[in-house]
């Protein structure tokens, strides 16, 4: 925080402005990526495989090429002799990791279906779709494997010669030995076989890119759908296309969400700008849904089997778990960590406990590469001790409530070392789930629940408690732990001469309002008002590096950056204002943008006016260089810990086993809140995505390997009558360690909501002896659960 | 191919195209017109990206022809704004913080501009339900669910 207690009007750090996004968004006037048309564009259609496993005995495109309108058509064999290094790399080493390279076409065999085989680029994008047809390919199939556990223990055809097993890593986290000994001293052990679905992100916006590679200067320009757009240029330069990083320029226009998808390096944007450099004009390519649905990076994908051990007074001794997490076809940039150490380390939930031991293999299958989804290996992990806690609560006869309560980790532990390898940063567990109890009648609702039973009623009430891990960092243990990027993030903040503000940051926005949010930021720190602010993101070419967003870090991360940067820009101001007030530095005081004497009110110097003198440079400190610009790269010394307590309740419907979620009650803690409205939309829609997975998303392939939920009436993205109102609280509980004690809160709700309705959903069907159930929970399998025959 | 010319009236400017038989109509209006306000999200009339009002009825323009439209009355998101002032419900939505990303924004809108023309105290169910085409990733909806609302009340309000 600044030293100043007084905000001004709309200074912002805590007020719910409205975004400056919004405008243009509202009126049709946003850029998005296939917004853009340039002169001269031709377009780009991918032809991609039938087939789920086959060996490309040959690829004849004579006929598409001679089609009219029909520039240019592409193999794999033809990227290759082009020279170019031709790789997608993965961004995360794990020990034993086997790296079979993954190129921007197949060459020899197709590995998924939605494999690219070859490019066809014309003169319209009906052209282009026309040629695919007239691609004959001939294929010779394979046995294929899409389920995780299947694809390591059965005897198929491996997916890569390389992993003859389709073992791609084998992982594992905890003491082992500890774990042993405290299932053999416990009272007693309960467990949970569970699925959790292969989910399809669904960004409402479709992957896009548009490349125009100048032949003069040799330089590559990319417009696409990027979280993360220096990540995509360095990938790119290095692993891909070959050409100098500094050669490229990477631009994320309007991203129309992204929840992990538009993370990645595909090979589909590559090949885009690998043809523009081919013909030196502009290649558009746009997915349809259904190309996405079998190219963009599915998520979860994980079968578990997990014990708990716990002694009759409810006191948690250890856990033990053991998953296969499916990785699709190819090893996409994060697809290890998020099975891995993303998954493993938040094991521990909100509890201290002692034991833990977690062994996950990762599988080789031959389905779309799977890789981070909103929630990504935290989501996995909080499922897997929420469930267990259930089963435990149910085996001890305890209220799971209670049971939960009686196991958090105490305020006074922070930071807490957990059994699972990190260290919380702080917490208030307790508080949270009180408000969250209170707030929902929790005691009333569990009288209700039994008198409805008597009638014949389903009531069920689902808590869940959650913490997950954001803004991986700092770099150093990254890179211990694999990473092959750091954790920080950098910014620029720059006071332009007149005096406004101009913040430059390395994340990149698909819906959370960065510019807002970072405007009241630097507003607060600078004593500015936001509307004085500029926030630029998502261009490599105006900002300098970034790491981009995921992983909830942009508030905690590239906030801390901007925060970092205009505090140093408002030291050198009060240098020079000192020189001009004629005083020692150690006197200034810094009041809502004003600098002034200690004592002496009267006369001040606005910080903007001190801007203006910062540029002139007629009469500066000695040696004091001119300008007013601070760049800051901020590698934070933790990851942050958000959490939480969500409720949910539901009543079931016995003749048809429906579920009705009457009511959703959210408490959060992010620490700080920068923007309440934000933060709680944030909350909305991580809400609504963790409904989705509990009770209707799920994408499945059917015996030959096709994706059965391959259009969006097959995948039941939730719709307006699926989901109810939402209720939400927060308590806040700062992070110690960033500078603005946020903690961040893009994926928190989507952790939470899973767990919670699937609890409450197994809470109501508890006079049926249902333990658990697996992910989508539809009417028809609570009816079989309750007893119904098919 | 066969192509076809046709007029189209957008916003109320008359604009006279030539297009294949198999061009959508929001082809015709991002491509051709440059009214890339409309999205293109599904391509199977699932998600509402696309939703502009032809003849006075919200309808999703990746299910047409842009011959199919020969001579209509359009209207897209771009037409909503007068001289630069946001309408009443985009006001809402921006004061709700009932958009994120804004993909879904624009038919979004369009949808809900439609059905507020005839909606009678309706309850957030029959919002709920009114919207029920348009899909949103970003929101959970229920701060949509609040513009909508808004906009009735401040309708109601101002006809006090």
């Amino acid at each position: 925080m600044s030293e100043s207690d007084q905000p001004a009007d709309k200074r912002g750090f805590g007020d719910p402005i409205e975004r400056d996004e919004d405008v243009p968004l509202l009126t049709g006037e946003a850029t998005y990526t296939d917004d853009i048309q340039l002169r001269g564009t031709a377009h780009l259609a991918i032809r991609r495989s039938d087939h789920a496993h086959a060996r490309l005995l040959e690829v004849d495109t004579s006929a598409a090429e001679a089609m009219d309108d029909v520039v240019a058509v592409y193999t794999g064999a033809d990227v290759e002799d082009s020279g170019v290094p031709n790789t997608i790399p993965t961004a995360w080493m794990l020990p034993g990791l086997v790296t079979p390279q993954y190129r921007m076409l197949a060459v020899d065999k197709v590995r998924h279906e939605g494999d690219g085989i070859a490019a066809v680029v014309a003169e319209t994008p009906q052209a282009a779709q026309d040629a695919l047809e007239a691609i004959d390919v001939e294929y010779e199939a394979l046995e294929h494997v899409t389920d995780p556990v299947e694809s390591v223990d059965r005897d198929v055809p491996p997916v890569h010669e390389e992993a003859e097993d389709n073992v791609a890593f084998d992982f594992e986290l905890g003491d082992a030995d500890a774990v042993d000994e405290a299932f053999a001293d416990a009272d007693r052990v309960a467990s949970v076989d569970l699925r959790q679905p292969r989910l399809i992100p669904n960004a409402m916006e479709p992957r896009s890119a548009l490349a125009d590679w100048d032949v003069a200067t040799e330089k590559l320009r990319l417009w696409m759908t990027s979280q993360n757009p220096h990540l995509h240029r360095m990938l790119l330069s290095a692993g891909t296309l070959g050409v100098p990083e500094n050669k490229i320029q990477v631009i994320a226009p309007e991203v129309g969400g992204g929840f992990g998808s538009k993370i990645y390096h595909y090979p589909d944007e590559a090949v885009t700008a690998w043809c523009s450099m081919q013909l030196g004009r502009p290649v558009k390519w746009k997915a349809s849904r259904m190309e996405g649905y079998v190219t963009d990076c599915h998520g979860r994908d994980h079968t578990t089997s997990a014990e708990i051990a716990v002694d009759d007074d409810g006191t948690v001794r250890g856990i033990r778990v053991e998953t296969h997490a499916g990785l699709g076809a190819q090893l996409s940039q994060f697809a290890t960590a998020t099975p891995s150490y993303l998954y493993a380390t938040i094991l521990s939930g909100e509890y201290a406990i002692p034991a833990i031991h977690c062994r996950v293999i990762g599988a080789f299958t031959n389905t779309t590469p799977v890789d981070a989804y909103r929630g990504a290996g935290r989501s996995e992990g909080i499922y897997v001790i929420e469930r267990l806690m259930d089963v435990a609560a149910r085996e001890l006869e305890m209220d799971p409530a209670e049971l939960r309560r009686t196991n958090l980790v105490p305020p006074d532990e922070f930071p807490y070392e957990t059994a699972a390898a990190v260290v919380y940063d702080s917490g208030e567990y307790e508080r949270a789930m009180d408000t969250a109890l209170e707030h929902v009648g929790y005691d009333d609702l569990r009288e209700r629940q039994a008198e409805l039973r008597e009638e014949g009623r389903y009531l069920g009430i689902g808590v869940a408690n959650f913490v997950e891990s954001a803004g991986l960092s700092p770099s150093g243990l990254a890179g211990d732990l694999g990473a092959q990027a750091g954790g920080w993030e950098s910014s620029i903040v720059r006071f332009d001469s007149t005096g406004t503000v101009t913040v430059l940051v390395g994340t990149a926005d698909q819906g959370q309002g960065h510019r807002t949010t970072f405007a009241q930021i630097a507003a607060e720190e600078l004593g500015v008002d936001v509307d004085a602010i500029d926030v630029v993101e998502g261009d490599t070419d105006q900002i300098p590096q970034g790491l981009g967003t995921y992983g909830s870090r942009s508030a905690s991360v590239g906030g801390g950056a901007i925060a970092r940067g205009a505090r140093e820009v408002r030291e050198k101001a009060r240098e020079i204002a000192a020189h001009q007030l004629e005083a020692s530095v150690d006197d200034i005081e810094f009041d809502d943008g004003e600098f002034h004497v200690a004592g002496a009110p009267d006369r001040s110097y606005h910080i903007q006016e001190i801007a203006a003198e910062a540029y002139l440079g007629h009469d500066l400190p000695e040696e004091m260089d001119p300008g007013l610009e601070a760049t800051n790269f901020y590698d934070p010394e933790n990851f942050t810990f958000p959490f939480g307590t969500h409720v949910a309740v539901v009543e079931i419907q016995p003749e048809t086993g429906e579920i009705d979620l009457e009511r959703y009650v959210a408490v959060d803690d992010c620490g700080e809140i920068i923007n309440p409205m934000i933060v709680e939309g944030q909350v909305h829609g991580g809400i609504a995505q963790g409904i989705g997975a509990a009770l209707y998303e799920g994408a499945a392939y059917d015996d030959d390997g096709h994706l059965l939920t391959r259009r969006m009436d097959e995948y039941a993205v939730p719709h307006s009558t699926y989901v109810p109102d939402f209720e939400t609280d927060h308590t806040v509980t700062p992070s110690p360690h960033n500078p603005i004690g946020v903690k961040g809160v893009g994926e928190s709700a989507t952790i939470a909501a899973a767990p919670t309705v699937v609890s409450a959903v197994v809470d109501a069907l508890e006079p049926f002896d249902v333990d658990h159930l697996d992910m989508p929970i539809t009417p028809e399998t609570v009816w079989q659960a309750m007893g119904g025959e098919e | 191919m066969t192509e076809h010319d046709i007029t189209l009236s957008v916003n109320g400017t008359e604009h006279e195209l030539t297009v294949e038989p198999r061009t959508l109509l929001v082809t015709a209006l991002r491509e051709d017109l440059g009214y890339t306000g409309a999205n293109v999200g599904c391509e199977t009339a699932r998600c509402g990206a696309c939703t502009v009002r032809v003849n006075g009825e919200a309808i999703k323009s990746c299910m047409r022809f842009a011959v199919q439209s020969d001579g209509a009355e359009i209207e897209t998101v771009e037409g909503l704004a007068e001289n630069g002032d946001l309408a009443p419900l985009q006001e809402q939505f921006q004061e709700n913080h009932g958009l994120q990303c804004g993909f879904c924004t624009p038919g979004m809108l369009m949808t809900a501009d439609t059905y507020l023309k005839d909606a009678d105290d309706p309850s957030r169910e029959e919002i709920r339900e009114a919207i029920e085409g348009n899909l949103c990733r970003c929101t959970g909806y229920h701060n949509i669910v609040d513009a909508i609302e808004a906009t009735l009340e401040q309708r109601e309000a101002s006809h006090e």
